[in-house]
């Protein structure tokens, strides 16, 4: 069997997997992006806080991911738990990182305007900050999905959903017949699936980042 | 704080308030006070603001003007307190404000900064309607508001409405900022350096401008600069400060240039302060001579009999208008054949009433023969300023200020007399000085 016939005969699976994988990752940095957010919010007014923050985030990236997932499995078991847990926490530097750096980089004149007009403090953070640190917020999102696109493979391990399946039952039986069709559908779905999630980020740039600031 | 009324329906832009009545029921300012006003930022050793007392009126336009870092902008934000002083009090209107809400006090009180100030990702009319918005007013008000603004800072909002400030110039920027800090109609606008970013042009037009709005409007405005001639420019009056925000002078232009304090103010001055002062001192304020007159449309005969008389040496022929066109001298006529249009020379620089004595002498200091022709409505001619009709008007000008800058330090004199009279209670030595 070639890899299209391969491709033809288990499409219903695969497009199953892809579909779990997806929306695993999706969900994930859904809860990554809004707790990251907020961290940042907490955090980029004060230098040591920002750095706890930044440093702390950095500290999971070092930890394999297979390790990461393998240490969760006794704590919140088999399943679908630690792949979101794991997903979460990898995809938390990029977004926690990017927030602290662009909610910095906002020009302090501007804040100071928006203080000397009568802003509260929530309506400076939201009306002002938040929107002019966004493109390096999204740039920080983007980032953190393509990583936990290929993190998410591994959540096959602990008997998560996604693509991953797909890998493992390949290399589990590799030198069987459709062992490297496995491996190569599996892959290649998850290249294709971060192309259109890269290409939803576009979109998504184009329709929230306000002209005034566009490059 | 009494509100502040909103003259819906004003007199369109450009238009001179109506003249009569006394300009304090105009002004739709407050005062401000600043009693023994203090800030010590934390780790410093001396006070970056020390014990500042300052009386502002409704309507004034006050400049501080000093060294960097001498604390002007630490004094202008603690009035609207976006930075909390850590001494002394601060009333508006007569009502203290020093522990009030301040996010509500700001948004009673206008600012606007160098380099505008504006926020990029909102567009012209979302900058101007900000405050507004947060004071609650209708979205139909808002609108109108917004127009109105534009049309007060020179902008077509048809045009500029919804334009970023990426697309405006500085000096577009700069006057949407100052349309955003009026929006809302506050009694005081406080401006920190708002024209230090832009070109010299650009800059001369933004303070013309705002002494157009100033005319109109008469709020209470603090400016903050370091540069002096903007000061004399704007000011009704200027607070020349020195290090710690110590007020060394708090008084009028006139009375800052002829009789400076001492000679940290003298020095702030600069050189020139006589040449200063023909800034605040229109044409129309000196003696415009006669001078006699043809015009194209005389026989050529009269012409020559004019400058035959022997009266005169030179005639000043004007247009079909009545515009100064050419200086006629006496052989002027005769070497170009009788033609008009081959003799004397074109008159190339005028002068309006509205122009600086300094913008006259440097038309009469360029002019071959020393003088400049007046013009009033439509370019028409006037009269004549020459050399000595200036030198003599500067001589009485400056006499008159050193007059009036004696009495006023007599008058203070006499009451810091009387204060201490008071104090020692009718056991006084009995010496008056003189
Ligand atoms: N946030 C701050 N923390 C500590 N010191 C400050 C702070 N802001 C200003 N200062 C100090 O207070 C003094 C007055 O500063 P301020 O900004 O009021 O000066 P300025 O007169 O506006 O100067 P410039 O013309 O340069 O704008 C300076 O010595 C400055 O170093
Ligand atoms: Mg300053």
């Amino acid at each position: 069997m070639n890899f299209w016939e391969y491709l033809g005969s288990r499409h219903q699976q695969l497009l199953t997997d892809a579909y779990q994988h997806a929306s695993a990752v999706f969900q994930c940095m859904v809860v990554a992006t809004v707790i990251g957010v907020l961290i940042g919010v907490a955090t980029y007014r004060s230098d040591w806080a920002g750095s706890v923050a930044t440093t702390a985030t950095s500290t999971i990236l070092t930890i394999p991911s297979l390790a990461m997932i393998g240490l969760l499995i006794p704590i919140v078991g088999l399943g679908v738990a630690p792949t979101v847990v794991a997903l979460t926490l990898y995809g938390l530097l990029p977004i926690v990182r990017n927030s602290i750096v662009g909610l910095r980089g906002v020009d302090s004149t501007l804040v100071d305007a928006a203080r000397g007009i009568g802003m509260s403090r929530t309506a400076q953070l939201l009306r002002v900050e938040l929107p002019l640190a966004w493109p390096p917020i999204l740039t920080g999102i983007r980032v953190a999905t393509q990583m936990l696109m290929g993190i998410a493979a591994i959540a096959a391990f602990a008997s998560g959903p996604g693509l991953g399946n797909e890998i493992f039952r390949g290399i589990a039986s590799l030198g069987s017949k459709n062992a490297l069709n496995q491996v190569l559908a599996g892959t290649l779905g998850i290249v294709v699936l971060a192309l259109l999630f890269d290409a939803a980020y576009v979109l998504i740039g184009r329709l929230t980042i306000p002209r005034g600031i566009r490059a | 704080m009494p509100e502040s009324v909103t003259t819906t329906g004003a007199t369109p832009p450009g238009d001179p308030a109506p003249s009569g009545g006394s300009d304090e029921t105009k002004a739709t300012g407050a005062t401000i006070e600043l009693e023994n006003l203090t800030k010590r930022y934390p780790g410093a050793a001396d006070a970056a603001v020390d014990s500042v007392n300052m009386e502002i009126k409704a309507g004034e336009l006050v400049i501080f003007v000093g060294p960097s870092g001498c604390g002007k902008s630490t004094t202008l934000k603690m009035i609207n307190r976006l930075i909390e002083p850590t001494g002394g009090r601060i009333r508006i209107g007569g009502e203290d404000v020093t522990d009030m809400d301040s996010v509500k006090l700001r948004r009673k009180i206008g600012y606007a900064i160098q380099s505008s100030g504006l926020f990029p990702h909102m567009t012209v009319a979302q900058n101007i309607a900000l405050v507004p918005r947060m004071v609650g007013w209708s979205k139909s008000k808002i609108k109108g508001r917004v127009e109105e603004m534009l049309d007060l800072v020179g902008l077509d909002p048809g045009e500029f409405r919804g334009r970023y400030p990426r697309q405006l110039s500085g000096g577009q920027q700069q006057r949407v900022g100052v349309a955003r800090a009026l929006a809302a109609d506050p009694p005081v606008l406080l401006m920190d350096e708002p024209f230090g970013a832009v070109d010299p042009i650009t800059r001369d037009h933004l303070q013309d401008e705002l002494i157009r709005l100033q005319h109109e409007l008469h709020k209470t405005i603090v400016f903050v600069t370091h540069d002096f001639d903007e000061a004399i420019k704007l000011g009704d009056r200027i607070a020349v400060l020195r290090e710690h925000s110590h007020i060394a002078q708090f008084d009028t232009p006139e009375a800052i240039l002829t009789n400076p304090a001492d000679d940290f103010v003298s020095g702030f001055v600069g050189a020139g302060a006589a040449l200063k002062r023909l800034n605040l001192t229109r044409v129309r304020d000196v003696e415009i001579r006669d001078y006699p007159t043809v015009t194209v449309d005389d026989p050529l005969q009269d012409i020559f009999d004019k400058l035959r008389s022997g009266k005169v040496n030179e005639i000043l022929l004007l247009d079909k208008r009545g515009r100064p066109y050419k200086w006629l001298r006496r052989g002027d006529m005769m070497r170009a054949r009788g033609s008009l249009a081959r003799a004397g020379t074109l008159v190339h620089d005028t002068v309006t009433r509205d122009a600086t004595l300094r913008d006259a002498l440097e038309a009469v200091l360029t002019d071959n023969a020393g003088r400049v022709a007046v013009t009033g409505r439509r370019g028409a001619y006037e009269g004549v300023v020459d050399m000595q009709t200036l030198m003599n008007s500067v001589h009485e000008l400056l006499e008159a200020d050193r007059l009036d800058a004696m009495e006023h330090q007599h008058e203070l004199e006499e009451q810091r007399h009387a204060q201490t009279l008071q104090a020692q209670e009718g056991g006084g030595t009995g010496e008056v000085p003189r």
